[in-house]
């Protein structure tokens, strides 16, 4: 039986406890009204929780028990590039020269940081194939927005602004991309799938013209399948004088293996998070630095991290700029993550880890295989999908139901309902970082939920049975929403 | 949740949406059961006003659960003359009584010929066998 | 074509052994093999340019090397800030935080295993709306600037207005984001000169009409000043405008919340709340709304809810909002959030706790008033700006201020922030911040230092 949820931390609060002891006022006491206009004042101290350190360490200890994360067991979450999270890394950001290094600082005293931005960005050029890099980007989703507004400052400079106003994305791309072409102010154009999973030619044909801005590709698909095509998508897309905008989140399959650039990409973003092994951190922090061609490279986010014989620069004269997307320099801590961790690998390490990641992805698709439908024959490259379609027609268990139930075996479920043209569909990644062992206990947890669903169906569709909470009311928490402890009960209830 | 049906005095559209014709030029319009069943708990709806004019084949209002939303497609061309408050208030009246009590919109009809040309239940019902 | 495995890092699992029985199982002869679907001439036949591997040992010299030529905030008696501040990180946070459970999770949509986040989550929603006294929080996003931009677009949506009014007072990292948000919207950003270092309020009465969805403002400002938020928040409620403030979250214990003088969205930076500067990231920014904007939000919110045997839980909740289900119709395209620094932000509000969040905000202000008053008697400096302040102050030199920077780095002071390359004319101002872990001792040394340069 699972343990009684935790109270919240509001709930352990009582007066007068509290964790933190401030210096006391060590220059002359004034009232407070003295200092700020008293109608600047606040009436009454916000209601914060009032705990000793040893309630806060426990209750925060007591919550991260209720969670799963990498360290704790496989997390095969397809598209979410689940790898292990070196330790080394996290000991090289939490040095006090990065850690406390203000960004104000003047260049000549940053120069540890600038040198690592500036060879960082370089790298990520080389294995994107492509000339120039930002890190400014927060995240995937920013990269993407950063990469539309590079697209249009390109096309505006070549008096194309105006006509220039469709965004192409297959069907099958992350919700990003059409979310991120709204907020560049562009339409979304669909286009469909073929049958071998691959972007459809005759479809993408019909769609392209002088109207379009660019093409965003993610390559492999989020189908897990190379583009075979994609030379002669390039082709096209180039032919009427789009870009192609490379969506990195799958680039875990392809370092040093295949760069976008070589496949004609003009744009890519990175998520540091996935495919060079920063800690996803329960939803970030993550980075998503952008890389482009030289025609693109004027107009890069402000400032670029520049070099001048021995000394590094902060290049703010960008009068081609598009401007700022973040403040500062991006989410500098991660990149000296991404930073060791491409340090540790090296040209041939890094190979063996796209090598590795496909390895185990088709491991998993050739075991699995019969246990599930296969949408789409092929190899696969660093994930595969499967349908839970016939298991569904057969016994009524969902994909929903059979993820819900591996959290029974101790194990992360995969992707499930993504990519959205693939009906039940389970996402798999493994990622190079597992064992054999861990993948073939996977797949017999797999066929042992699969026999369950068969003989019990209601052993898998009431799951899970022995996490810290089973299936949770989600319509409730919409229709009753409860978004935050209510002010009455904030302070002292439950002690 | 209601069983499976798909009533024989309404028509059919193939976004999964019905009509009630109501006489005097006035109509009902909902979701089909199988709609509701793809939705799964519907827990908004976001209206169209009052007085606005509904384009045949084009979305009129929003319906989500807790995993999806749903653009809801006008079977017909017309004129908002009422919005179902109570599905304001109760979405999952959708859910409970998709032709009843989770009806949507009440709409003066445009061109009722619009109506005649949907899908009969069998019609529907043949159509849903074959997605 | 493919390396030994293993040879280069110790990331990786399987033997040469294993590798062979995969390769078996899947029924294809070699690694390359499997890579067929990749066309031969996208194919990179070289290794790539990079620099040779290292060990942890080796690396972690070198990282440290690396380190060694940055000079941070504990390397020199430094009074930097201008949006980013050297406070205190408590043990508990960074040990907390630290937990791999929290740290190497993804983001919780399988609720049942990931009930750790998203009550803190929760948690951390529930603070915000203590600290500024709004409705609704959302999990956090990238940063304070991205933050002030997403409230503006919310408001522009939610009033169907198309001019913001975004005065010179905010930060400018935060205007050239917001200028990049609004790039290909239908929205215009009209500037309010300051005053005295302060908004203009009767310019911003002026600039109000009915077209304005929404005034931006920073309180206390880019130059440390407490603005006129009382009369500016009722300039816009008369105009039918909304008000969008961005907030120091640690001034909130004495300061009044936004939602006192009638803001509809609070934003903020959430460095100052147990995250170290990093060189500027990552950090987290907050993001809060009455309720009316719920479904406006940008980002994740934790619900609380049940389970099927009654039991409370927490999931992520109003996700249709998000690009995940609506794609080109979700209210922002965020997706990775700054969740493990929004933790660190709710351990450290836990930390500080209700009384301690008032005496920071009584300690900071006397500091920075006493620094304020000490340099006003230095020979040749003085105070440009009377208004009151919060944490930061400005003040004016006999020469430039980033002459004054460059000698005092050289005794182990960096004086603070120089104002020029933001404000025009403003080439012998500088902006110094004061914290916690600023003793009087430290202030006077400051001063003193002034005094000496300028005796």
């Amino acid at each position: 039986m699972p343990e009684a949820p935790p109270p919240t931390i509001f709930e352990r609060s009582v007066a007068g406890r509290r964790a933190g002891r401030l210096p006391g006022l060590d220059v002359p006491e004034a009232a407070l009204d003295s200092l700020i206009p008293p109608e600047l004042l606040r009436a009454e101290p916000p209601g914060l929780p009032e705990v000793s350190e040893p309630e806060l360490v426990r209750h925060f200890t007591a919550l991260s028990r209720r969670n799963f994360g990498v360290d704790n067991g496989f997390y095969p979450l397809g598209s979410c590039t689940m790898k292990h999270n070196p330790r080394i890394n996290e000991r090289a950001a939490a040095l006090p020269g990065f850690r406390g290094l203000h960004p104000l600082q003047r260049p000549e005293r940053a120069q540890g940081a600038l040198r690592l931005m500036h060879e960082l960005g370089s790298w990520l050029g080389e294995i994107a194939g492509l000339d120039a890099a930002t890190l400014q980007p927060a995240a995937g989703a920013q990269g993407e927005l950063t990469g539309l507004l590079l697209a249009r400052a390109y096309h505006e400079e070549r008096g194309e602004g105006a006509r220039r106003t469709r965004v192409l994305i297959p069907d099958s791309a992350h919700g990003t991309n059409p979310a991120s072409v709204t907020m560049a102010g562009y339409e979304t154009v669909k286009v469909k799938g073929g049958e071998d999973g691959g972007v459809d030619l005759e479809d993408l044909r019909a769609k392209l013209d002088e109207s379009v801005v660019c093409l965003m590709l993610t390559n492999p698909s989020t189908l897990g399948l190379f583009e075979r095509d994609i030379v002669e998508i390039a082709r096209l897309v180039h032919e009427v004088g789009g870009l192609l905008y490379y969506d990195g989140a799958n680039l875990n399959a392809v370092m040093g293996i295949s760069r976008p650039g070589d496949m004609g990409f003009d744009i890519v973003h990175f998520n540091l998070h996935k495919s060079f092994s920063t800690p996803h951190g329960g939803g970030g922090p993550g980075s998503g630095p952008v890389a482009v061609r030289a025609e693109l490279e004027p107009y890069l986010p402000r400032p670029v991290v520049a070099r001048d014989g021995d000394r590094y620069l902060l290049d703010d004269d960008r009068p081609r700029s598009i401007g700022k997307v973040r403040s500062f320099y991006g989410n500098v801590g991660m990149a000296v993550r991404a930073y060791a961790y491409i340090r540790t690998h090296g040209a041939d390490g890094l190979r063996e880890v796209s090598e590795t990641a496909v390895l185990n992805a088709n491991y998993l698709l050739a075991r699995l295989r019969t246990l599930f439908t296969v949408p789409f024959d092929r190899l696969c490259m660093h994930e595969c999908v499967l349908s839970a379609r016939d298991l569904k027609r057969r016994t009524g268990v969902r994909a929903l139901d059979v993820a819900k139930r591996l959290l029974d075996f101790g194990v992360h479920p995969p992707t499930v309902y993504f990519p959205l043209v693939v009906d039940e569909a389970i996402m798999i990644e493994p990622t190079e970082t597992e064992t054999l062992d861990t993948l073939d206990t996977f797949v017999a947890a797999m066929a042992q939920v699969v026999a369950e669903a068969e003989e019990d169906p209601e052993r898998v569709t009431q799951a899970p049975w022995t996490t810290p909470v089973r299936r949770l009311d989600d319509a409730r928490a919409v229709k009753r929403p409860v978004l935050r402890q209510p002010a009455g009960e904030a302070v002292g209830v439950g002690a | 949740m209601a069983d499976e049906t798909y009533p024989d005095d309404l028509r059919y559209h193939s976004e999964h949406d019905w009509v009630r014709s109501l006489g005097g030029g006035e109509a009902l319009f909902g979701i089909t059961w199988y709609a509701q069943d793809a939705l799964g708990e519907i827990v908004y709806y976001e209206p169209p006003a009052v007085g606005a004019s509904l384009t045949k084949d084009a979305s009129y209002g929003e319906l989500e659960s807790v995993k999806a939303v749903s653009d809801v497609i006008a079977p017909a061309g017309g004129e908002v003359l009422e919005v179902n408050a109570r599905v304001s208030d109760t979405p999952e009246l959708v859910n409970e009584d998709p032709y009843g009590d989770g009806w949507l919109v009440r709409v003066r009809l445009s061109d009722p010929g619009e109506v005649d040309a949907l899908m009969d239940a069998d019609a529907y019902r043949s159509y849903l066998a074959g997605l | 074509m493919s390396t030994e495995a293993g040879a280069a890092s110790g990331y990786l699992s399987i033997t040469p052994d294993e590798r062979a029985r995969m390769l078996e199982a899947i029924g294809v002869p070699s690694i390359e093999a499997l890579f067929r679907d990749v066309p031969e001439e996208v194919r990179l036949r070289r290794p790539l340019d990079l620099p040779p591997p290292m060990g942890e040992v080796e690396l972690a010299d070198h990282m440290a090397a690396l380190a060694a030529l940055n000079t941070d905030q504990d390397s020199e008696l430094s009074f930097l800030g201008f949006g980013m501040y050297p406070h205190y990180v408590p043990a508990a946070v960074d040990a907390l935080i630290s937990r791999g459970e929290f740290m190497t999770a993804y983001t919780p949509y399988q609720p049942e295993l990931s009930q750790g986040t998203l009550q803190a989550i929760f948690e951390f929603q529930t603070s915000i709306c203590e600290l500024t006294g709004m409705d609704v929080a959302n999990a956090s996003t990238y940063d304070g600037a991205t933050a002030a931009a997403e409230g503006v677009l919310m408001a522009c949506a939610q009033t169907g207005r198309t001019r913001a009014l975004v005065p010179d007072a905010v930060h400018p990292e935060i205007r050239a984001v917001l200028a990049t948000y609004v790039s290909g919207r239908d929205v215009e950003l009209v500037p309010v000169p300051m005053v005295n270092g302060l908004t203009d309020p009767g310019a911003v009465e002026a600039l109000l009409d009915a077209d304005v969805a929404c005034v931006l403002l920073q309180h206390p400002n880019a130059l440390g000043l407490l603005e006129a938020a009382p009369r500016i928040g009722a300039a816009c409620e008369s105009a039918g405008a909304h008000l969008v403030a961005s907030v120091d979250p640690l001034s909130l214990g004495i300061l009044a919340p936004p939602s006192a003088y009638g803001a509809q969205i609070a934003a903020g930076e959430g460095q100052p709340l147990g995250n170290p500067a990093s060189y500027g990231g990552p950090t987290f920014g907050f993001l809060a709304c009455r309720t009316e904007y719920l479904r406006r939000m940008p980002g994740r919110l934790a619900g609380e809810t049940v389970d099927v045997d009654g039991r409370r839980g927490f999931v992520l909740a109003f996700q249709t909002r998000e690009q995940h289900i609506r794609r080109e119709k979700a209210t922002s395209n965020i997706c990775t959030n700054h969740a493990l620094n929004a933790l660190a932000g709710v351990i450290y509000l836990s930390w500080l706790g209700k009384a301690g969040i008032t005496e920071i905000g009584r300690l900071l202000v006397s500091r920075a008033r006493y620094l304020r008053d000490r340099l006003a008697l230095v020979p040749g400096v003085s105070i440009p700006f009377p208004g009151a302040h919060f944490k930061e102050i400005v003040v004016r030199l006999p020469e430039p201020a980033a002459d004054l920077q460059a000698a005092l780095q050289q005794d182990g002071i960096n004086p603070g922030h120089p104002l020029g390359a933001h404000y025009p004319g403003m080439d012998d101002h500088i902006a110094i911040a004061v914290t916690e872990r600023h003793p009087r001792a430290a202030l006077d040394r400051l001063a003193q230092a002034l005094e000496a340069r300028y005796a």
